[in-house]
């Protein structure tokens, strides 16, 4: 084994490394969770999308460049360790792209997915509803047939980007699912300016609108916005769950600049001897998520398929996270109280970690279940 | 690029762990620890005979060498067989004579397993003294060939037994490479201790799929699960940081990677000690070969803090 990447592959590194230094904004942009924000992300974007930069794992014809999984991790390497901007499109383009590229008709994808890469329709995603969370096959949103689609009702919440954004996908029940609440779901994309749909903004902890409620109201959907078999919803958005995603949901770019801009700001408080070990530990779980996922990415390429060894990645990212942003606070001492900083903003988008895609207590079962082999039982 | 062991290398390990398998380790490891060495010598000489010391000694002292990331694939397998006897010492002893002009002249024994070695700062215990033919010792003008050793005191982990050397001897090297000799030494101790970290786990899962409490087994209970995973998540996470250290062989990828890994295991000690209950307090029950061990390798060549020291040091 070795850890030298090839020639190609560096050139291709050097490549967007120097692109990112002539185009990353000198100053940040403003939080994405407000409107001016949004906007300005929005823009940026655009502006990545441009010269090609946006997707770069995607299908050129969609606006990517084909590059595979390895030149996508080292892109993200250089456009986090580059200061760049969050992405503001990033649950479409790690939830609903890998799906409609498996999944969806030659009509979906290049109607979606050249206007998602460069930024004009941004996705929110549509899974949770107040009694459906990480047991997500509880939903009750329905879709009913109606002539040339379906009626959307009901509610989703948590739904993220969903203040700003244009668009939404979710699961709706189609069906009664013959007793099993996996079956008779649909896969389903949806406008959120259209007639029916009423987006009710909710702040997070720090007051921004991260996410919003969705209410429905006999919303029109046209068949062409069915993913799949209508009533095959659940395989199919599971299906893209475990395997790519387990890798591109995270790439180890954010947490390997997080954690060496955390080392940087130690050394700037004078190395402080409380906080020692916490920084190392940041720096050794950065390498440790990143040396992990080349692995798992050279497995994946090599015809693996990788399943619940995904939820180990979402646990170990999600704690890393918060550790690394808690460190960076106590490090900042009193000042770390002070809200719009940027270590303030990362710590409260690293608290919903554990939460969202799966809380870390139904990671750590699937492990227990399925890579241990351990009983299921009582989740009590 | 590839990032994990190639199929020769998978091989290698695979046969290891066959067979060590075969040689029950247990009950060699249970001898040792009361100073009766027979079985352990001739596993040693069979450890030794699939190559895993020459890998440690250059090919021009009849060796294989050096190759880290075999190094560290085969002590996985020896931390998840609690194979007893001063492993890592032999590999950083070899490390530090390589280059060392007349004293290579010991370099051939240990690669062939024909004497086992034993390494210490000057004043601090080094491990099986009284079973190790070259006994080394670092001190501030060089490295020292001593001429015995001083009694044994037990360890928390039974079958590494402690002993001072003693001072004097002939001096072998006047300026030795201590680094990196400190750093094959942490490598082989970090692949060690995640090999006894996945033995302990693999021997909970089994335990706590069988063993029923309630009516139903412990392990179907999500408090054990919970623990268990955070076990497998500690280990997965460590695995690559220790065979990417092999191949860079920085000091502060090595010290990363024996940070990582000996947290892991010890993780996984304390976890399988509560899941196994009582029986696994016992020391007749051979799950302590490994519990001792986790907690003996977590301070070996530098603790978790002295590692994290050498990580913040090695960054620019």
């Amino acid at each position: 084994m070795d850890l030298a990447h090839s020639p190609a592959d560096e050139a291709f590194r050097a490549e967007a490394r120097a692109w990112l230094h002539a185009h990353v904004p000198a100053a940040a942009l403003p939080s994405l969770e407000t409107a001016e924000g949004f906007a300005a992300h929005r823009a940026w974007e655009a502006e990545l999308a441009a010269d090609g930069w946006s997707v770069v794992n995607w299908p050129a014809r969609f606006g990517g460049r084909d590059c595979g999984l390895m030149r996508w991790l080292l892109f993200e390497e250089e456009y986090y360790a580059a200061g760049a901007p969050g992405r503001v499109g990033q649950n479409g383009v790690s939830l609903l792209a890998p799906t409609l590229l498996e999944h969806g008709t030659e009509e979906q994808r290049a109607r979606v997915l050249p206007a998602m890469a460069r930024g004009e329709v941004v996705w929110a995603q549509a899974w949770s509803e107040p009694e459906a969370g990480s047991d997500l096959a509880s939903l009750r949103a329905r879709a009913v047939r109606a002539d040339g689609g379906w009626r959307l009702s009901g509610s989703k919440t948590w739904s993220s980007r969903a203040a700003f954004a244009d668009r939404a996908f979710g699961l709706f029940r189609s069906g009664p699912g013959t007793g099993r609440p996996h079956q008779g779901l649909t896969y389903v994309m949806f406008d959120l300016r259209a007639p029916g749909v009423t987006v009710r903004p909710v702040g997070r902890l720090d007051g921004k609108p991260a996410f919003a409620e969705l209410f429905l109201d006999e919303v029109f959907v046209p068949d062409e916005d069915v993913i799949g078999e209508p009533g095959g919803g659940w395989r199919i958005a599971m299906s893209t769950a475990a395997d790519e995603r387990g890798l591109t949901l995270r790439s180890p770019g954010r947490f390997l600049a997080a954690a060496d801009r955390l080392h940087a700001l130690w050394r700037e408080r004078g190395s402080p001897q409380a906080t020692a070990s916490r920084v190392a530990d940041a720096l050794i779980g950065a390498r440790a998520y990143q040396l992990f996922t080349y692995a798992t990415a050279s497995r994946f390429l090599a015809g693996e398929r990788l399943g619940a060894e995904s939820s180990l990645n979402k646990v170990f990212w999600s704690e890393l996270d918060i550790a690394l942003h808690e460190t960076a606070l106590d490090v900042l001492g009193a000042e770390g109280e002070a809200v719009g900083t940027e270590w303030a903003q990362g710590y409260v988008f690293a608290l919903a970690g554990p939460i969202y895609a799966g809380t870390n207590e139904i990671q750590r079962d699937i492990v227990a279940e399925r890579l241990l082999g351990l009983p299921r039982g009582r989740r009590g | 690029m590839c990032f994990l062991p190639d199929a020769e290398q998978r091989a290698f390990a695979q046969s290891l762990d066959t067979m060590l398998g075969k040689a029950g380790t247990p009950a060699v490891a249970r001898d040792w620890s009361r100073g009766e060495r027979t079985g352990g010598r001739a596993l040693w000489a069979r450890i030794a005979e699939a190559g895993v010391f020459a890998l440690a000694v250059p090919q021009a002292h009849g060796g294989l060498g050096p190759r880290p990331v075999e190094v560290a694939l085969a002590f996985v397998e020896l931390g998840r067989h609690a194979v007893p006897g001063p492993l890592v010492e032999t590999v950083a002893a070899a490390a530090l004579l390589t280059g060392a002009g007349p004293a290579e002249r010991f370099l051939a024994d240990l690669a062939s397993g024909g004497s086992m070695a034993t390494l210490a700062v000057e004043g601090a215990y080094a491990v099986d003294g009284d079973a190790a033919a070259l006994r080394l010792v670092l001190g501030a003008d060089g490295l020292r060939l001593s001429p015995g050793h001083g009694p044994v005191r037990s360890s928390l982990d039974p079958a590494r037994r402690l002993t001072r050397l003693l001072p004097g001897g002939q001096l072998l090297v006047p300026r030795p490479p201590v680094e990196r000799a400190l750093s094959w030494a942490r490598l082989a101790t970090a692949a060690q201790a995640l090999g006894v970290g996945l033995a302990l786990l693999e021997r909970t899962v089994a335990y706590v799929g069988q063993r029923v409490q309630f009516g139903v087994p412990v392990g179907s209970f999500q408090a054990v699960k919970h623990r268990l995973a955070d076990a497998r998540i500690a280990l997965e996470f460590a695995r690559p940081l220790v065979l990417g250290a092999a191949v860079t062989m920085s000091a502060a990828d090595v010290a990363a990677a024996k940070a990582a890994a000996c947290e892991a295991a010890y993780t996984t000690a304390r976890a399988a000690l509560q899941l196994h209950g009582a029986i696994g307090y016992t020391a007749e029950y051979d799950l302590s070969l490994w519990l001792t061990k986790a907690r003996a390798l977590r301070t070996a060549w530098g603790s978790p803090d002295d590692c994290r020291a050498e990580v913040l040091r090695g960054r620019p």
